[in-house]
């Protein structure tokens, strides 16, 4: 109740500042938000914002297609493009945000950034995905870590396993969780949770400098190189410590696996957080988060993005500059970061609300940056385009679902995928 | 036959038949049944039930919480008011479709079976290959061509695919009924002077029902579940109830409220399931009167 | 008054006679330039640009037969087609031969006949986006058959296709039957609703029994059936695009993908519309290689009638 006051103070105000706005419609402009926030704490989130643009004297009008990801979203996106009626904002994110930009369908953000400083908010990692050539096209709503690997600890006791910190006492935790009767590793066998799992065990084998060789850069030698193939080998053995039921699973019924203790650890982005907390248990708590083995310090990141399209109405103009100020608030971000389990794009937040992991989190974000150990995820499109990243996640899913699929083969398959996807 | 032992051997027989019929169908009315069966369970079970039950357990408790939520209150975006307003939107799109697509569909179906000229069979080859076309093809050249008309993102522009992709279909239909038609009718009317449209108005369409029945059951399932162009070529406040089933159901984040999907699902599909438990067997008849002959 | 003024009137009824005669064409006209433009018209665009390298969005720099090259050493797209061979055979059999069995058993005199009717259609009135989560469900060996035979003590029974590469692809067919047998049931029984009955008499009264004057009388008379069926299943299988998506999505791995499915995941999730537009035209080709034959056979039958 209070917050709906708030807005209606808000409203009002702002009424009074734009010299009745409300009654003059001039000034109101419209925006269409394009997103795929449907589930419950994302959608709460989506709809704080809408009510922040409100409150600012504009309207939004919502477009959300939820399903795979994104994927239908996307689909609709490029129709809407090809139609010449775009929306004012979309949620695109990585490399995608350059293609659209050098396609020239993206507006110049820089009036916005300039006026409120975005240059000295935001890490210099994160305004390089989004601007275009020098201006912001794009911003941020969070950062995610991809590279996290959450313990249900009792089921670790009962183990009587320890906390893996690499792959040699991962094996021998998972291994003594089997004997337990317990499945190791929560998964779903789906090609984005595969490539989520296999980028963190490339992480550790390759290490930061070759990662980048191989998914930023696409390095042909690197690609095929004897670390991929130990990579691959060490993925080949977690077909092992994961239930014969996953084909197909989706992510959050794998979490759920995790937290009821059926299995006792999980791989996957911090995104996991909002299944944890909505089965009312804490986060490094109840369930631990570490860094998957052998990659303390490092920070696979994801960005979750608005990217803005031209748009001819200058009132419609002004509402997505609102928007894009307003995505980028303290309230907002902290609000929005919260139900996601991220953490803020911005590097002056307060993180005093968020749990232990969030704040871990944004210490090895701040750190893995002075230390240069911050790394693009590829498997969720933040290293490589969509076609690059589509073919390596048919070898690698192909390669997770065939038992007698060869490393050596495989890594040639991806160093042959990538140069044909670009 | 009258002898009575041959009748009496006879009789066993029959009915073991009789039985072996009647059981394989009621055993196949099952199968058939069992995914609705599935999703109604579901749908008045809690969310526990369901974690804890098994598929085919009745519920601990029956409650309609799923429906109500379902109907008035589950998010379907940044919205929060269920799926109940998307029955207009649908609505609104669906009628216009079929009645235009089911009416254009007769008018060729009569001209390429009664009024054949040179080429004609080429011609309605031609449109046959529609029937054919995987849809995810002419989503981009579609796309643009509705951006240029200024009809992109309209309830008008949907209404118009729908038409176009569902006219191969119904020209297909009324032109194999009408191929059954005797002749000589038209024949006739045409020797007393009836003019084309006179004679589609005054004899052909009287004698239509069941194709049209068949028509318009066919067009109204398809475009009532069609999603890839509902989610493509609508926008906000138009989109059908398949986009607000989607988002609603294919969320893969969150504690999934199976009983609230599962009775979204059963209200969206209400409509068309209606349409076959009342119309349905003016469906078989309709085929009956001709319309799958060759 | 013919005499007197034959001009005036034989004009206008010679207008009218060519109006006359113009008419069907005209009222064929607007459907036929529809199908021009939306169905030949794109077909020629998504041609065109199967030869560029159209990206993320269409782009016209003709560059030569290198999206084909690459599809036919895609691992992927080979698997999509060897599994819509498969998944279209069985899938077009089984429902043959299921539609006409329960056909037959529905022409006996059933009693509840309207009811049953309707229970093997309703499945054609529901969208795969509903079902889907019911069919999970049902083939997940943890949630569904497999679970209900191993609760009620069967603990030896193992279903679990959906799950292993090599047979997900018969889960798919498995649904897509369930949909759309019913409405070849529907057709063969329209079918033999229209068969003579006194042929069958006639049959009878020679002492031949059921099944043989089902097998070589009744169904022979159905040909045309048969065809209709096959056309109308066919181009279910090769649409097949959101049964795969509800039930598999591709996986596990990519061992469940169908073509249909290719071409979307490259030419919109995937930004390859170059490549997404080369499948659609072999798609196009298997299209074209089934109907064709029937067009022909079909229309030139007409004629010689």
């Amino acid at each position: 109740m209070p917050k709906t006051r708030l807005n209606t103070a808000l409203r009002l105000a702002s009424a009074c500042v734009l010299g009745l706005s409300l009654a003059n419609p001039a000034h109101a402009g419209e925006v269409e938000v394009l997103h795929w926030w449907t589930a419950g704490g994302e959608a709460k989130s989506a709809a704080v914002l809408a009510d922040m643009l409100k409150a600012r004297g504009h309207s939004w009008k919502d477009f959300a297609v939820a399903g795979g990801g994104g994927e239908s979203a996307m689909t609709v996106l490029k129709t809407r493009a090809v139609a010449g009626t775009p929306p004012a904002a979309a949620q695109i994110k990585g490399l995608d945000i350059q293609e659209w930009a050098k396609l020239g369908f993206l507006t110049n953000l820089d009036s916005v950034a300039a006026a409120e400083q975005w240059d000295t908010l935001l890490p210099g990692v994160i305004t390089q995905v989004m601007k275009y050539q020098g201006h912001y096209v794009a911003v941020p709503v969070n950062v995610h870590r991809v590279n996290w690997l959450w313990i249900n600890p009792k089921a670790l006791a009962k183990a009587g396993a320890s906390v893996p910190t690499n792959w040699t006492e991962f094996v021998a935790a998972a291994e003594k969780l089997q004997a337990a009767g317990i499945i190791p590793l929560a998964h779903g066998g789906q090609p984005w949770q595969d490539a989520t799992v296999f980028e963190a065990i490339a992480l550790e084998v390759l290490g930061i400098d070759d990662y980048r060789k191989a998914f930023v850069m696409h390095d042909s030698a690197t690609l095929k190189g004897p670390k991929m193939v130990e990579a691959l080998t060490r993925f080949a053995q977690v077909r092992q410590f994961i239930d014969k039921n996953s084909a197909g699973r989706d992510w959050n019924l794998a979490t759920g696996m995790l937290l009821r203790g059926e299995a006792g650890m999980q791989i996957m982005g911090d995104w996991a957080k909002g299944e944890i907390t909505a089965a009312g248990m804490v986060p490094g708590k109840d369930i631990l988060c570490v860094a998957t083995p052998g990659t303390a310090g490092s920070f696979t990141f994801n960005i979750d993005s608005f990217a803005f399209f031209k748009l001819n109405s200058d009132d419609d103009q002004t509402a997505q500059r609102a928007l894009a100020s307003t995505i980028l608030t303290p309230e907002f971000q902290e609000v929005f970061n919260l139900n996601k389990g991220s953490i803020p794009a911005r590097l002056d937040s307060d993180m005093s609300k968020f749990d232990s992991c969030a704040q871990d989190s944004m210490a090895t974000f701040k750190s893995a940056n002075a230390e240069g150990k911050l790394v693009p995820s590829w498997s969720h499109g933040l290293a490589t385009t969509s076609q690059v990243q589509g073919a390596l996640y048919d070898v690698l899913t192909k390669f997770f679902n065939d038992k007698n699929a060869d490393p050596v083969a495989t890594a040639d398959l991806m160093a042959r995928a990538v140069r044909s996807a670009q | 036959m009258r002898n009575p032992a041959l009748h009496h051997a006879k009789l066993p027989t029959v009915t073991l038949g009789r039985l072996f019929i009647y059981a394989s169908l009621i055993a196949m009315a099952a199968l058939y049944l069992m995914p609705l069966w599935v999703v109604l369970l579901t749908s008045f079970k809690t969310t526990a039930d369901i974690r804890t039950g098994n598929l085919l357990s009745l519920p601990d408790v029956w409650v309609l919480d799923g429906w109500l939520k379902a109907w008035s209150s589950a998010c379907t975006g940044v919205s929060c008011n269920g799926i109940s307003g998307y029955f207009i939107n649908s609505s609104v799109m669906v009628l216009p479709a079929v009645a235009i697509s089911t009416l254009l569909g007769a008018l060729n179906g009569y001209v390429l079976s009664m009024w054949r000229f040179k080429g004609s069979e080429l011609l309605f080859g031609l449109l046959l290959f529609g029937c054919f076309i995987p849809f995810q093809v002419i989503l981009l050249p579609m796309a643009q061509t509705l951006g240029w008309l200024g009809i992109a993102n309209t309830t008008a522009g949907l209404v118009l695919v729908h038409v176009i992709y569902g006219l191969c279909f119904t020209t297909l239909f009324f032109r194999n009924y009408y191929q059954a038609l005797p002749g000589e009718i038209i024949k006739a009317a045409r020797l007393d002077g009836a003019g084309f449209f006179t004679i589609f108005w005054r004899i052909v369409l009287p004698l239509s029902r069941p194709i049209i029945m068949v028509t318009v059951i066919w067009q109204f399932t398809a475009i009532w579940n069609d999603f890839l162009f509902g989610v493509v070529f609508s926008a906000g406040d138009n989109q059908p109830m398949t986009v607000a089933l989607n988002n609603l159901v294919n969320t893969t984040t969150g504690a999934k409220e199976y009983n609230v999907d599962m009775a979204a699902a059963v209200l969206a599909a209400l409509p068309t399931l209606l349409v076959y438990f009342v119309a349905g067997k003016y469906f078989v008849r309709g085929l009956t009167a001709g319309a799958i002959k060759g | 008054m013919l005499l007197a003024h034959p001009q005036t009137a034989s004009r206008p009824w010679r207008w009218s006679l060519s109006l006359e005669r113009a008419l069907p064409k005209l009222v064929l006209a607007p459907s036929l330039l529809l199908a021009l433009v939306c169905i030949y018209g794109y077909m020629a665009w998504t041609g065109y640009i199967s030869f560029t390298s159209s990206s993320f969005l269409p782009n016209y720099e003709f560059t030569g037969a290198g999206q084909y090259l690459r599809l036919l050493e895609n691992d992927r797209w080979l698997v999509a087609c060897k599994n819509l061979a498969l998944f279209g055979v069985l899938f077009i059999g089984i429902s043959l031969l299921l539609g006409v069995f329960i056909a037959i058993l529905l022409d006996q005199q059933i009693r509840a006949e309207g009811a049953l009717r309707t229970i093997y259609l309703y499945p054609m009135a529901i969208s795969f986006i509903v079902t889907g989560t019911a069919w999970k469900w049902i083939l997940n060996p943890s949630l569904g058959l497999e679970k209900l035979a191993h609760d009620l003590g069967w603990s030896s029974f193992t279903f679990d296709w959906l799950t292993n590469p090599d047979k997900a692809i018969y889960t798919l067919i498995i649904a897509a039957v369930w949909q759309s047998s019913g409405f070849v049931m529907a057709m063969f029984l329209a079918g033999l609703r229209g068969i003579d009955a006194s042929i069958i008499k006639a049959a009878q009264l020679d002492g031949a029994s059921k099944p043989r004057i089902y097998l070589r009388i009744v169904l022979p008379c159905l040909r045309p059936v048969f065809f209709s069926a096959i056309m109308v299943l066919s181009h279910i299988a090769i649409k097949s695009f959101d049964l795969v998506t509800a039930l598999t999505a591709g996986g596990p791995g990519y061992s469940t993908d169908l073509p249909a499915l290719f071409m979307y995941a490259h030419a919109f999730t995937r930004g390859q519309i170059g490549l997404g537009a080369a499948s659609a035209m072999m798609m196009l080709a298997g299209v074209l290689a089934i109907l064709v034959p029937y067009l022909y056979s079909e229309l030139r039958g007409k004629r010689h009638a």
